[in-house]
């Protein structure tokens, strides 16, 4: 091993503000300030009422006043849709695996999901009600439903994508279906798996939205809902706002674990 | 002398009654400790008959004998490497050359409780081939030619009686791949295993086997069968002579023509 060695840089010229800034970093900030500044003009320029479009300015006004009962509801929608993304996740891993492991399943169920994924989950919300009755239960459920299809699909095409010379290799030592599995085709379909997260989290968040604004009397869907009832547009763009930063953290929890799960995929080319 | 490996009369057919006849008639006999060298035309059929011998594929017609046993599955005495190092890249290449023993019956209950023993083993190999060091590692860290002299070692970690070879060295540069001849040429010396080496390259083959097949162009089957009478141990020095070449160019000759009758 090498070690980096610290060379005591010389008396450089101070530079520019503008070059000690990193940009890269800093850029996700500004660009979002920059929406926020061009909105706030918008509305100005236009001068819009607050009940067709708030300014950011009202719509923060509105999160400082209804803090409570938005902190409450935010607080019961990441549970519905971590609970949803969950099962999602375990669901997901494991009909993946079923589906990837024979090709005789994979052709079978296959056309039943993508049908299946075809259907809008709003739909299958009010069945999920006369199943359950409203509240927190149809909307972990309508957050899984929509969230597992991506989940199932990367994993089995993880298993599906096996090298056969790598299956060669090991098969003619003997090496039975579960040995493969668990050598190659598991590992090699954990990329996949954690790159799907990102998109499941996002739609598991969808899922229990749409299921909180129809059928529930808590979360941000349904305290959007009631606050556009009653023309309280600030509160909606709140909820929304509230909407995208949890989003935004989750799929960036997400993103995180990608890297530190499967550091290996990201180096090397996966078929070599 | 029993032979390790026979082949009689093997007709091979991928995809059901119409598909591609790969291999027809195919006789062959393979003596323990030798080497042997399998040439013939592009497609005529050359992996089909690694994938026989290892009990990959089942023929439709004939037998495949290997150590006195019909192949009639997976035979597990047998290392394989391919043109592809298949390292698999989440694996250190210490861990992918102990890959073999977490498999094959033998080593696998025992790995665990002698994993010292069987590093030790592993990390010789990695000395022989001029890996030293390299062992932590992984894959996507080493060059082309590192990973294929890996992938040697993992094909030779759980001591196979038959060491089987498709085109090994054939994506390599042709000083390493000469260096890799040599590592083969003495490996095949120290532990008397037997090898069949696929190749394209004729000099390769002439500088390595005892016995070099050369095969007719798809239907493969074999045409000739030459022994190689250079003694041994070889020197790098012997294509330099005109009897290595001469062989040379009579193989380059044969596979010619077997090119222009199909
Ligand atoms: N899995 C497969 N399914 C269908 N046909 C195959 C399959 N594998 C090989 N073949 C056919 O069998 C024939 C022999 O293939 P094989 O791979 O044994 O040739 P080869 O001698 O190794 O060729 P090369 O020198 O190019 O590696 C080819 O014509 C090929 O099209
Ligand atoms: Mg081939």
């Amino acid at each position: 091993m090498t070690s980096v060695t610290e060379t005591p840089v010389a008396t450089l010229p101070k530079k520019p503000l503008s070059a000690r800034i990193n940009w890269v970093r800093a850029a996700p900030f500004l660009y979002t300030l920059a929406l926020f500044v061009l909105w706030e003009g918008l509305v100005l320029a236009l001068d819009m009422p607050p009940t067709i479009l708030p300014s950011p300015t009202r719509v923060f006004q509105a999160i400082v006043q209804y803090w409570s009962p938005i902190w409450k509801n935010s607080l019961q929608t990441l549970y519905t849709t971590t609970v949803g993304f969950a099962i999602a996740v375990v669901a997901g891993l494991a009909i993946g695996l079923f589906i990837g492991w024979s090709k005789t399943i994979y052709a079978g169920l296959y056309p039943l999901m993508i049908g299946f994924n075809a259907i809008p989950k709003v739909a299958l919300v009010p069945i999920l009600v006369i199943w359950f009755g409203i509240g927190t239960v149809p909307a972990v459920l309508t957050a899984f439903l929509i969230s597992f299809f991506p989940i199932v699909v990367n994993v089995a095409t993880g298993l599906a994508t096996i090298e056969p010379e790598t299956e060669d290799v090991l098969r003619a030592l003997g090496a039975r279906k579960m040995d493969i599995m668990l050598k190659v085709g598991i590992p090699r379909s954990m990329p996949y798996f954690f790159g799907s997260l990102k998109i499941a989290i996002t739609l598991a968040f969808v899922g229990s939205v749409v299921s909180e604004t129809v059928a529930s009397n808590y979360g941000l869907g349904n305290m959007m809902s009631s606050a556009q009832s009653q023309f309280n547009v600030p509160l909606v763009f709140a909820g929304l706002l509230m909407l995208a930063v949890e989003g935004i953290v989750m799929y960036a929890l997400m993103a995180w674990l990608e890297r530190r799960m499967t550091g290996w995929a990201h180096r090397s080319t996966m078929a070599q | 002398m029993s032979h390790l490996v026979s082949i009689d009369n093997v007709d091979m057919r991928y995809g059901g009654a119409d598909g591609t006849l790969a291999v027809s008639g195919l006789t062959m006999r393979v003596d323990k400790g030798e080497f042997s060298a399998v040439v013939g035309p592009s497609g005529c059929g050359k992996s089909t008959l690694m994938k026989l011998v290892t009990g990959l594929h089942i023929p439709q017609a004939g037998v495949v004998v290997v150590a006195g046993a019909q192949v009639t599955k997976p035979v597990s005495i047998v290392g394989m490497a391919f043109r592809n190092p298949t390292m698999l890249p989440w694996r250190t290449t210490l861990e992918n050359i102990l890959l073999p023993l977490e498999i094959v019956e033998r080593h696998r209950h025992r790995l665990r409780a002698n994993k010292k023993e069987y590093v030790e083993k592993a990390e010789h190999l990695l000395e022989t081939v001029g890996l030293k060091g390299f062992g932590q590692k992984f894959p996507w860290q080493l060059s082309g030619g590192m990973q294929q002299r890996a992938n040697l070692c993992r094909a030779l970690i759980h001591e196979p009686d038959l060491l089987m070879l498709d085109e090994p060295f054939g994506a390599l540069d042709a000083f390493t791949r000469e260096e890799l001849w040599c590592v083969i040429r003495d490996l095949h010396a120290a532990q008397g295993v037997t090898i069949v080496l696929v190749t394209h390259d004729l000099r390769e083959a002439v500088f390595l086997a005892d016995k070099i097949f050369v095969m007719s162009a798809r239907p493969g089957r074999i045409l000739k069968e030459h022994h190689v009478p250079f003694a041994r141990p070889r020197d790098l020095d012997i294509m330099y002579h005109s009897d290595f070449n001469d062989m040379v160019h009579e193989l380059h000759g044969e596979i010619a023509k077997a090119r222009v009758v199909a």
